[in-house]
Order: structure tokens, then C-alpha cells, then sequence
């Protein structure tokens, strides 16, 4: 793996082999001592050109604890906004000696321009463009699922059978679009769960029902109901008459959370809204693995950082005999 | 290219009766013992040698896996390795005398890590080292305490150990 840029393309077995090295990763950062030496001498460099909190002290936090250097770049404060163009900034990184670079962009494809480009030679990890991906943050719900359904034997397992509901701003939301993806590819069921005006115009290409009434997704039983962020950011049109009618028709209230079997996980990807897409009971019952998502974020952006730089870029074959290694 | 066979599973098996009878001996008992393989093929020898400690004493030895992917020195080398799991006993190993097991001793370079990762983990009072199969060839000031079996080899050999938990049958074989 050269770089992270999307889970569309990402092979079950290389999501599988991400997810199998986050439990590792996982087991490390329950120890006294968390950090590993694992990439000492690589720097990583957290490339930012749109607010974050949570992904960029996950990825900061996990270069952190294999040991590499982190160089936080944001965009505010910088010279991007004295008008100097993605290029000239990630050739400046390269230049500095950067071994990755981890992205945050407002336009789409921004991280394959960059991975692709030939800018820089590091290996590129998107950390969310535009309303196309963010991958990291759909293999920790991958993993917080595989944990919850399967506990401690979770290693080498898929999410065949397993039922997602994901509700919410499905036309605005790379969390949406990247776990749609994943969700697929490790054999999961998926129903998006919107306002009309929330789909995308046509989504007949995409591995997933859509379903206009939350009562009635909520009425399936599903295993996995994740919601979204209602990005107030990106609210630049009516797409819903007002928040109290959002909050009533499609927020995951007391009521909603009763109907959903005892059984059933709650997610959020977080930051969120509470009263509007989650209310307070759901968002702290037992049910919500909110607090999971964000440590799980640790050990998965640990085992994508891992599997990035590690090792050499050339790949020699190798035997998986047992072979001396001692 | 030629492959010859050097233990059948009779031999392996009287190796590790004897490592087993060696660790008692040199810690007096299976007090205070924590056997920790190292993956992949040192985790089932941990296992059969706590079971045959277990035999000759009567005590239950912890057994566990270290693995030490992360610790090599070696990493930017090679293609990226998947790392296993690692796990400790439940008493952890505080004061306890550490037997690290391993298939094949070979530069040294994997016991080094193991210790470096023993050191995240723990204290331990001691740390010996439990192989299979010394092929020599070491860079760096590392000596096993218990072999199975001595084997000059040359560098350009390749020392090939088949268990039967992971490979359907016990053999060592070297391929020149």
C-alpha cells in the first residue's frame, strides 16, 4: 500500500489487513507503556485546509506513538492563504522531508491529485476531501463494529450479515459515501436513511437501499445505526424547513432509541449536533459507541500509518514459510 | 536446489522433552515461569513445552506470544510485515523468569527486539532464550540458553521448520 485515498477502490483484503493490524495496534495502547519505535526517523506531516479537531489529534496522536515526527500544517495562518497553490505547498513538504502526508481538503479529489501528481514521492493518506471520502474514519467504524459483534474474536472476521442503517446529510457526507463503500466490500447490508433532499439525485450505482422514513429503518432492526452530522456549514440551501422539524422527523431521539432493539449499536462520527441529529440519551446510553469510535480512531489510523511506511517501497517476493528470520 | 530433512517429528519432539526437562532444572521448578513465543512458529513450541513442563511437575505454566514487528530494525528493508498478536498471561510477567521461545536462532536480530518489547510489557526477574534450531550466524551478542539442535549452515541456506499446529506436520529441513 503507497497510499489511503479512498475505500471505493480498497480490497477486502487489504481493509481486512488494516483492521487485523488495528487490533495490534489496539492490544498496544492498553499497556502501561503505549508507544512503539516502530517509525522512528519518518515524519509525518498533517496537511489541514479545513478546520478539524478530532481526525488531526487522532493522526497526530497516532504518528505520535509509532514514534515519527509529526509537523502539523494548517491552512489558516499560512501561506496558502496568501494565495500559494496545493503544489507549491506539497512540494515545500516533500522538500522538507516528509514520509507522509496526510490530507484534509474541501475539493474532491484533492488527495489523488496529490498521490498521483508525482509533487512529492511520500505516501499520501486522505483524511476527508470535499463529499468524496474519508476512509480512515470508515475503517474505525468497521473496526467498532467488529469489535462490538464479535468482541475479542473479531481478528480475520468481515461484517457479512451485519444490517447499516446511516442517516442523516447523505448528499454532503464523506463518512457516508467512504463506509457505503467499505461497508460493501466487507459484505454488509446497507440502508442510507435521508430526507429526499439529503440523496444524492441518483444513486442507483451505489450498494445500498434508501429509505425516506427513519421510523420505518428504525422498524427493520437494524444492527448498526449510524448518523450523521447535519454540516450547518454546508447548509446553504432549504433542504429542510427548519431544525426543529429535522430534530422531529430525523433526529434520534428517547423514543427512536426505545424502538431500536437493545441489541442494536449507535454510532456517530462526531462532532455532534445533540438535539438536533442525536439527543443527549442516545448520544450517552449504552448503546452509543461514540467514545469507542474516537479510541478505535487512534489504533486504525496507527495501523494505516504503520502499513504505509513501514516497509520498503520496492516489494521483493517473500516466502511465508517458516523461514529463518531469527 | 536440493532440500534435505535434519529433524522428523521423533527428533522434535525429544528435543523439546529435553529443553523442557533443562528449563526445570535451571529454574528449579515451574515456579514462577512465563513461556512467551514468538510468532509465528515459536508460539505452538511455547505451547507444547508449557504442556510438557506441566507433565513432569503437575504445575500449570503460563504461556503467551510476543510479537515483535514492530520492534525490528530491520522493517524499512523488507515489504511491510502484518504484525500477530501479542498476548501476555493474565499474571503478567513482573518478577517472573521470561522464556522466550523461537524456531530458529539465526543473526539475532528478532530475540533483540523481543527484548526491547518484553520492556514495554514488563520487568521481568529474568529473560532466558528457548530455540529449536541454532543455525549460527549471529550479529549481534546474543546466546541462546536452551537448544534444540545445533546446525552449521551457510548463509546462503535456508533453514525451513514446519509445525504441525500450523503446517500439518513437525519437520526441519535445509534448502541449499
Amino acid at each position: 500500500m503507497r497510499n489511503l485515498l479512498d475505500t471505493a477502490t480498497l480490497s477486502r483484503a487489504d481493509a481486512l489487513r488494516i483492521l487485523d493490524t488495528a487490533e495490534d495496534m489496539s492490544d498496544t495502547q492498553r499497556r502501561e507503556i503505549k508507544k512503539l519505535p516502530t517509525l522512528r526517523g519518518k515524519t509525518v506531516v498533517n496537511l489541514f485546509f479545513e478546520d478539524s479537531t478530532r481526525t488531526r489529534i487522532s493522526f497526530e496522536a497516532a504518528a505520535k506513538r509509532l514514534s515519527a515526527d509529526v509537523i502539523n500544517f494548517a491552512a489558516k495562518g499560512s501561506s496558502v492563504s496568501k494565495g500559494e497553490s496545493l503544489q507549491d505547498t506539497a512540494q515545500t513538504l516533500q522538500a522538507m522531508g516528509a514520509d507522509a502526508v496526510v490530507i484534509r481538503h474541501g475539493a474532491s479529489g484533492a488527495p489523488h491529485t496529490l498521490a498521483t501528481s508525482g509533487w512529492i514521492s511520500a505516501g499520501v493518506v486522505n483524511a476527508g476531501d470535499g463529499t468524496h471520502e474519508h476512509p480512515t474514519q470508515a475503517l474505525l467504524d468497521a473496526f467498532t463494529m467488529r469489535k462490538r459483534l464479535y468482541g475479542d474474536d473479531s481478528r480475520g472476521r468481515d461484517l457479512t450479515g451485519t444490517r447499516v442503517a446511516i442517516v442523516g446529510d447523505v448528499l454532503h457526507s464523506r463518512v457516508a459515501r467512504s463506509n457505503m463503500w467499505l461497508l460493501h466490500t466487507l459484505g454488509a447490508h446497507v440502508t442510507l436513511v435521508a430526507p429526499p433532499t439529503l440523496v444524492p439525485q441518483d444513486v442507483s450505482a451505489w450498494p445500498a437501499d434508501v429509505v425516506y422514513d427513519l421510523d420505518e429503518a428504525i422498524a427493520a432492526a437494524p444492527d448498526v445505526l449510524m448518523l450523521l452530522r447535519i454540516q450547518l456549514e454546508r447548509m446553504n440551501a432549504a433542504y429542510f424547513p427548519s431544525e426543529r422539524e429535522y430534530a422531529r422527523r430525523w433526529g434520534f431521539d428517547a423514543r427512536r432509541l426505545a424502538a431500536l432493539g437493545a441489541d442494536s449499536i449507535v454510532m456517530h462520527p462526531g462532532p455532534m449536533n445533540r438535539g438536533l441529529e442525536i439527543s443527549a440519551e442516545a448520544a450517552d446510553s449504552a448503546q452509543s459507541t461514540v467514545l469507542e469510535q474516537v479510541a478505535n480512531g487512534v489504533s486504525v489510523r496507527m495501523a494505516v500509518l504503520y502499513l504505509l511506511l513501514a516497509g520498503s517501497t520496492t516489494t521483493p517476493a517473500t516466502t511465508s514459510t517458516g523461514e529463518e528470520r531469527a | 536446489m536440493s532440500t534435505r530433512a535434519v529433524m522428523q517429528d521423533a527428533d522434535i519432539s525429544r528435543a523439546l522433552t529435553r529443553i523442557s526437562h533443562e528449563i526445570i532444572e535451571s529454574n528449579r521448578g515451574a515456579g514462577e515461569l512465563v513461556l512467551l513465543g514468538i510468532p509465528t512458529r515459536g508460539v505452538p513450541l511455547a505451547e507444547r513445552i508449557a504442556a510438557l513442563i506441566g507433565d513432569f511437575t503437575g504445575q500449570t505454566v503460563p504461556v503467551g506470544s510476543i510479537d515483535v514487528t514492530m520492534y525490528r530494525d530491520d522493517l524499512h528493508r523488507n515489504p511491510t510485515r502484518t504484525p500477530h498478536p501479542t498476548r501476555i498471561p493474565d499474571s503478567g510477567i513482573d518478577g517472573k523468569t521470561v522464556v522466550l521461545v523461537d524456531d530458529v536462532l539465526f543473526s539475532g536480530r528478532s530475540i533483540r527486539a523481543a527484548l526491547d518489547a518484553l520492556q514495554d510489557i514488563g520487568r521481568p526477574a529474568a529473560v532466558r532464550l528457548a530455540i529449536l534450531v541454532d543455525r549460527g550466524h549471529r550479529e549481534l551478542p546474543i546466546r541462546p540458553d536452551f537448544v534444540g539442535k545445533n546446525l552449521p549452515s551457510s548463509r546462503s541456506e535456508h533453514v525451513a521448520v514446519r509445525l504441525r499446529e500450523i503446517d500439518g506436520e513437525d519437520e526441519v529441513s535445509i534448502r541449499s
